[in-house]
């Protein structure tokens, strides 16, 4: 990443404490999450654990309502994806190839669903579910998610677009291609990574939802729901601990890697959850 | 086949927009503007007690039930809360910022840049589960409190009314560590943006100008850096005064707004008091969002 601003100086001692110390305030707690998958404690947070054990990760593999919402989780959040993918990807083109009225409403509109407190779209979502007497399912669920995911989609691809010369997609047409060539073999490859960058976002952000679908869900429990309801009555404390190291695992590694490819674009894509 | 639809289309562009457009633009009026508009006029019906049905006429009895002592007192709380989880926040995150934007080297600052981004999209619900585990009465804070011999200090700050409680797990000193903790990210990122855009020359000629790196720092980069603390201001202000998660795991029986929000559409099913309570997080963030675009702020978001 160039960096224009890089000064070369050496910060002061207090500076770089300080600095430091911001850096361990948000990365240590969740380690002692994964610290706590390791105690024999039951009922409290005793620490130090009074001794280490591996069986509730064996006892978690066996809870059958666990592997229910695991999957009711990774079926919306991949329905989530894919529908924010091909609506973020419309949008983001529709945006670069052409100025008309209300284009910059467009970005604002997409934006709204992340930027306003979760509880609004959950509320907003809940009353017009009601009205209109629309049973919970999956469904609404999923339709909940994919609000806010598009315009994680939507940023990384425009973003992409912005950079990408428009002179390619000229020469492509001028070579004799037609559009669904030109958008196969030259804007497909182009923007690739920016799509899979913003569908990684969108999968995690929709995977660890809780706000929204507390709103969205009835009776349904996703692997979010169901660690709230845990902190809100524990009843399995230990296993909630292998659950949420599980959540953050499987959060991480696309959020890690949808960070690399857009720190590799050398821009900064996202932002605002 | 394909090649003449695609002549047909690109003699129109016009249909090809809308193609483009209508998909995105039909579902988020349908799925999220629509609602939002209903949850919006629904806060200008009131609920009649009696009867416990919503009565759908234009009213602002409901906007001015925000004002009763209950509810005046949930707001003054959150609104608190809100400013304390703002002023830590800027604090804690004004060297991290500082540190990347001006000294970390190009490789470390990809790194740091990274390790700063991934809490703001990781799971929120779990980062103040883990908070769960650290605050607990025999948990790992205690234990530290303990072995600095501070467990003194620490019962005499929860002894206080309207902060303490009976351990830091429920205690609204724990959800204030909780909220700036949870928010951090999103204080760090605007003014460390702001900070990258303070050129370097701006720093050596105040200095050779016979500036004192402190009077660099107080009169040259503060100034510079405020709209990204601004910026982040308005994230953490705005985004602790909807949140329902934090209060309802750590709090106790007095409610912040989203707690309040969360309970008057659920067990009450008082709808028009929740969207009007809701109302002020939203227009604080519509303002928010409106000045950002004029400052062309919405390219980088």
């Amino acid at each position: 990443m160039p960096s224009k601003s890089y000064s070369g100086q050496k910060a002061s001692w207090g500076l770089t404490l300080a600095a430091l110390g911001g850096l361990l305030f948000l990365h240590v707690p969740i380690l002692i999450i994964f610290l706590y998958t390791l105690t024999p404690d039951e009922t409290t947070y005793t620490f130090p654990l009074p001794g280490i054990t591996f069986k509730w990760f064996g006892v978690a593999l066996q809870r059958p309502d666990l592997w229910r919402a695991l999957t009711l989780s990774l079926r919306v959040a991949s329905v989530a994806t894919l529908i924010a993918l091909v609506l973020g990807t419309l949008a983001a083109a529709a945006v670069y190839r052409t100025r008309f009225f209300g284009r910059e409403a467009i970005s604002f509109m997409l934006v709204l669903p992340i930027a306003l407190p979760g509880i609004v779209t959950g509320i907003a979502l809940r009353s017009a579910i009601g009205s209109f007497d629309i049973p919970f399912s999956y469904w609404t669920i999923i339709i909940g998610h994919a609000t806010f995911c598009v315009v994680v989609v939507y940023n990384n691809v425009l973003a992409r677009f912005r950079r990408m010369q428009g002179s390619q997609i000229e020469a492509s047409m001028d070579l004799g291609a037609n559009s669904f060539q030109t958008f196969r073999y030259v804007v497909f490859p182009n923007i690739a990574t920016a799509l899979l960058a913003g569908g990684m976002l969108a999968f995690a952000l929709s995977f660890d939802e809780v706000i929204v679908t507390t709103f969205t869900a009835g009776q349904q429990t996703t692997l979010p729901v169901w660690i709230f309801s845990q902190l809100t009555r524990p009843r399995d404390r230990p296993v909630t601990n292998v659950v949420a190291m599980l959540v953050m695992l499987i959060t991480f590694l696309p959020i890690f890697f949808a960070q690399r490819i857009s720190a590799q674009g050398s821009d900064i894509e996202g932002g605002g959850k | 086949m394909f090649q003449r639809i695609s002549t047909y289309l690109y003699q129109r562009p016009g249909l090809v927009l809308w193609l483009m457009l209508g998909p995105p633009l039909a579902y988020m009026l349908v799925v999220y503007l629509g609602p939002l508009f209903n949850l919006l006029v629904n806060s200008f019906y009131y609920l009649e007690e009696f009867t416990g049905l919503i009565v759908r006429e234009f009213t602002l009895r409901t906007y001015a039930q925000i004002f009763d002592i209950a509810n005046r007192e949930i707001i003054l709380r959150t609104t608190a809360m809100a400013a304390a989880v703002t002023v830590v926040d800027a604090l804690i995150a004004f060297p991290l910022a500082y540190y990347i934007a001006k000294f970390a080297s190009p490789r470390l600052k990809t790194w740091l840049i990274i390790a700063v981004t991934i809490p703001l999209w990781s799971s929120y619900l779990v980062r103040v589960y883990a908070w769960k585990l650290i605050l607990a009465k025999e948990g790992i804070l205690s234990w530290f409190i303990n072995l600095l011999h501070l467990d003194g200090a620490l019962n005499w700050l929860l002894s206080f009314e309207g902060i303490g409680g009976s351990s830091l797990a429920l205690s609204p000193i724990g959800m204030f560590i909780v909220f700036a903790y949870i928010w951090l990210p999103y204080m760090i990122i605007p003014i460390q943006t702001a900070l990258e855009r303070v050129p370097v020359s701006l720093l050596e000629a105040s200095g050779d100008l016979g500036a004192k790196p402190i009077q660099t720092f107080r009169t040259v980069i503060l100034p510079l850096a405020f709209p990204g603390v601004v910026a982040g201001s308005i994230f953490t202000f705005s985004l602790t005064l909807g949140d329902f998660i934090v209060p309802l795991t750590l709090g106790n029986s007095k409610f912040f707004i989203g707690q309040a929000v969360y309970s008057y559409q659920g067990t009450a099913g008082n709808i028009p008091l929740a969207a009007a309570m809701t109302m002020g997080p939203v227009v604080i963030m519509i303002i928010y969002l409106l000045v950002a675009r004029r400052l062309g702020a919405f390219d980088a978001l």
